[in-house]
């Protein structure tokens, strides 16, 4: 069982590889380049702050396209394609299926934010000629960004078994604005009355609460990130992308592949 | 594995992951309390923010001036000493959407006077007032709002007036602007002024923080009068019998009143040893100037909704 | 033990805008193949061949009825090791190369490791697709695809495959490759089950056939069995072109084809026209006894469900 969906895994992360999917670090580098020696040439006192900030946003954004744009197409592209039929009509279980194609669309976006990652410190070196131990948190960041991308590769998995793929990147692009909001989401919620305040309230707590992963901001001022949060939002995650996974297994259950 | 134990192993995992980000939704929201807000003010230049919002202004104002609210009230019920980020919350609130009436209202009530019932922050107040007007020459509910701070807790009177008379020029204005600038021209120490003040705001304000301030300085402003007129009895009585009365059932009856006095909330008033009125809960009024017991310290402000 | 056993196998869908309108696409099916068998599963466009396949494979749910494949539940995990499925058209993962889609086929399907390379090998050349080593599918041509179909069906050494349309878009070549193929595989003792629309495949390959229309069953039974129905009718062949006038008594159903003339006559009319013909001295060529071809019954199979439709 655990075999079939390795494999699995591993040929989705390959179709990411030959879907040049990879290609996008080069635009990265490039970015991210580019603006650690533009301010490094003026010299504003800010270096270390703008890449940082700059660095992570875009590993945050560049992830989060990736993963829709990929994760759309996982399970609505072979149904489309019909390249289903022959891999369902050997013993693998479309669970096994549902499961395989999620990890191996995150192992890619790990692979690639690693590779971000290292991009990040490297520019990070540039402009500020040393480390510190406050960049340790920026790894926290990191993991927390990866964190997110578990959530939105379950999302655009579970929009993907029944959606079509324009829609479900529109639901899954909608979740994450809306989640990153999240807090404020909940703020509103409180300040209503009624029946409108039941219905926000169960809306906040379902969307995904990206705004607590997002510590861009206090990780580039050097804030100290507590090991408390760490773990809940690991937690938390995993809760949330077993939810989301199951509700796809649920209904792929269910599908019929005309 | 059949299809049946499949669906009951993935609705049970479903919902037990459900429950499992709810109750963690919870947890993580307690230990970052002020997230938001912290958030918010990492970027705490208006300019900037407003960069930032990529040409959604307007959303993000009312995302920030929802913080504002809740930054506000999570602070008054926890009782707090400080509210340091009232203003930047408001200016850039304000910087995104000059427009928004109720958040300069907002800034009248509660950036300007002193904690704890507000920020402390009368000048920066009066800048806000003044971004207002600029931005929103039609609007005669700004001039109001800038009167009030210089009314309320700068005490100059002559600017309010001032300002009252200027924005009862504007066509629309309410008639008690007019009133107002009359009013501060000339008795502006005066509770009847200062009742009309606080009822106009009471009136022209839909934001429940606003309204909730203005009845607590009404409910104060009466007990100052009450207190004020009992002071005077007992004046009198002293005047008459030679000696303090030992309580204020003997000025009741020197004055023919069918008992003693009480407070708004129910509450008759006391008479202390040195044959000063004090009110018997001091905690229930935080706006008083009299009736106050000599080592009285300001307890928590709360507010009383209207009953 | 039957390799198939189709127990009532039926599928209604919901159609219209609110889903409300029932149409059926296949009625209660019942049908057994045989071990051994190579089985033609018969019909015109749309009459349910592919949505019995696909249920089969457990792609789509029936709205009712059961099947055993190989003696276990059509639903069971474990059957799907020892069947093999080409679909119609089919279409893989066109970023592989035909070695890696077999290979990652052979881990879906439990092939050991040690044993895949070999069988991968093996199985490209049994389908005749060398020398692709390297080459991504999606620059494959419309037969080499359906030799790769082939080649993931038959990887694991199923006993059972299931063929939908094996061969639609080949080419005459081609054609004859597929049937020389399931012919291997029957001198193999796999059973083969696979569904057509060209009634001369089948009529070469099949042992047994079943003919669907409109989601119904209309007929089962061996090939021999169908077509030996001897219509009392016999057929004869002369050279020449002329046709004499005592034939055209016998009979006016024949036809000139370059130097010679068929005609078709009753069984006792046989004797009359030897006569007729050696009066005129033309030049008896054959005289056979006509067997309906396949597509005759096909047609009147069909044809009689739908006379019997509108007199019902």
């Amino acid at each position: 069982m655990s075999a079939r969906i390795v494999h699995i895994a591993s040929n989705t992360f390959r179709e990411a590889v030959r879907d040049r999917v990879l290609y996008n670090l080069i635009a990265f580098a490039v970015l991210l380049s580019g603006a650690a020696i533009l301010v490094g040439q003026i010299s504003i006192d800010i270096e270390r702050l703008v890449v940082v900030d700059l660095g992570l946003t875009a590993v945050s954004l560049f992830g989060v396209v990736i993963a829709i744009f990929i994760g759309i197409g996982l399970v609505s592209k072979e149904i489309e394609k019909r390249t289903l039929y022959t891999v369902l009509s050997r013993p693998v279980r479309r669970w096994e299926f549902i499961v395989g194609k999620f990890f191996g669309l995150a192992g890619t976006l790990a692979v690639n934010t690693f590779f971000m990652a290292i991009g990040v410190f490297a520019a990070l070196l540039y402009v500020a000629h040393k480390f510190s131990a406050s960049d340790l948190m920026i790894l926290v960041a990191l993991y927390f960004i990866v964190l997110e991308f578990l959530i939105i590769c379950s999302l655009a998995l579970l929009f993907s078994s029944f959606s079509t793929p324009l829609l479900s990147a529109v639901f899954a692009f909608s979740l994450f604005i809306i989640g990153s909001f999240a807090d404020d989401l909940r703020g509103f919620a409180m300040l209503s009355h009624g029946v409108t305040r039941w219905i926000a309230t169960a809306t906040a707590y379902l969307v995904p609460n990206f705004s607590a992963f997002n510590v861009i901001s206090a990780v580039a001022h050097q804030q100290h990130i507590g090991a408390q949060l760490i773990v809940q939002n690991t937690f938390y995650a995993l809760f949330y992308a077993a939810m989301a996974i199951s509700g796809a297994v649920l209904i792929f259950e269910r599908r019929n592949l005309k | 594995m059949t299809s049946r134990r499949v669906t009951f192993v993935a609705s049970a995992c479903l919902l037990l992951s459900l429950a499992g980000t709810v109750l963690l939704l919870h947890r993580i929201d307690e230990i970052r309390p002020r997230a938001t807000i912290e958030d918010a003010l990492y970027i705490n230049s208006p300019k900037v923010v407003k960069r930032m919002s990529l040409g959604f202004d307007g959303l993000m104002a009312c995302i920030y001036w929802t913080r504002t609210v809740q930054y506000f009230g999570h602070r008054h019920v926890l009782h707090a000493r400080t509210y340091n980020e009232l203003a930047p919350l408001l200016e850039i609130t304000t910087a995104l959407d000059p427009h928004m009436i109720p958040a300069y209202q907002f800034g009248a009530s509660f950036l300007a006077p002193r904690p704890p019932n507000g920020a402390g922050e009368p000048i920066r107040a009066i800048e806000l007032m003044q971004y207002g007007i600029q931005h929103n020459p039609e609007n005669w509910q700004l001039y109001y709002d800038l009167a009030f701070v210089y009314y309320t807790e700068l005490k100059d009177y002559q600017r309010a007036a001032a300002v009252f008379a200027q924005g009862s020029k504007i066509p629309n204005a309410h008639p008690f602007m007019k009133l107002l600038a009359a009013q501060m021209a000339e008795h502006a120490d005066d509770y009847a002024t200062a009742r009309l003040l606080w009822s106009a705001t009471y009136e022209s304000s839909n934001e429940w923080n606003i309204r909730q301030n203005a009845l607590e300085h009404l409910r104060s402003i009466r007990v100052d009068q009450e207190v004020g007129q009992l002071q005077d009895a007992v004046t009198r009585f002293f005047q008459s019998n030679g000696r303090l009365p030992s309580s204020l059932w003997e000025v009741a009856a020197a004055e023919h009143l069918p008992g003693i006095p009480v407070d708004p909330d129910g509450h008759p008033y006391e008479l202390s040893a040195e044959g000063q009125v004090q009110v018997s809960q001091p905690d229930q009024f935080p706006f008083i100037t009299k009736g106050l017991p000599p080592d009285y310290r300001p307890g928590m402000p709360t507010f009383h909704p209207e009953k | 033990m039957p390799a198939i056993e189709i127990l009532g196998l039926e599928k209604t869908y919901m159609v219209g805008f609110w889903r409300k309108r029932p149409k059926r696409a296949l009625q209660p099916l019942h049908l057994t193949v045989e071990e051994g068998e190579v089985f033609g599963f018969l019909g015109p466009n749309g009459a349910g061949k592919t949505t019995t396949l696909k249920m089969l494979m457990g792609l789509v749910f029936p709205s009712g009825g059961t099947a055993r494949i190989l003696g276990r539940t059509w639903t069971d995990p474990e059957v799907k090791a020892q069947i093999g499925f080409l679909p119609e058209q089919p279409y893989f993962y066109d970023y592989l190369t035909a070695h890696e889609l077999l290979d990652y086929y052979g881990q879906l399907s439990g092939v050991p490791a040690k044993d895949r390379k070999r069988r991968v090998e093996e199985v490209l050349v049994r389908v005749g697709l060398t020398d692709v080593r390297g080459v991504q599918l999606r620059k494959f041509s419309k037969g080499m695809l359906q030799r790769a179909g082939i080649a993931q069906a038959i990887l694991h050494d199923p006993k059972l495959v299931f063929f939908d349309e094996p061969m639609s878009g080949l080419d005459p070549l081609g054609r004859r490759e597929v049937r020389d193929l399931i012919e291997q595989l029957k001198r193999d003792g796999k059973t083969v089950f696979f569904s057509t629309h060209i009634l001369s495949d089948a009529e070469a390959l099949c042992d047994r056939v079943a003919i669907i229309h409109k989601g119904e069953l209309r007929g089962v039974g061996a090939v021999e069995d169908l077509t030996s129905t001897v219509q009392g009718k016999v057929e004869v062949i002369w050279q020449g072109t002329q046709i004499p006038a005592s034939m055209k008594a016998l009979t006016s159903d024949y036809h000139v084809s370059g130097e010679t003339v068929r005609a078709v006559i009753s069984e006792n009319q046989q004797d009359a026209a030897i006569d007729a013909l050696r009066r005129e001295r033309m030049r008896l060529i054959a005289i056979t006894p006509l067997r309906t071809s396949l597509e005759e019954y096909f047609v009147e199979k069909l044809q009689s469900q739908r006379t019997a439709g509108t007199t019902a």
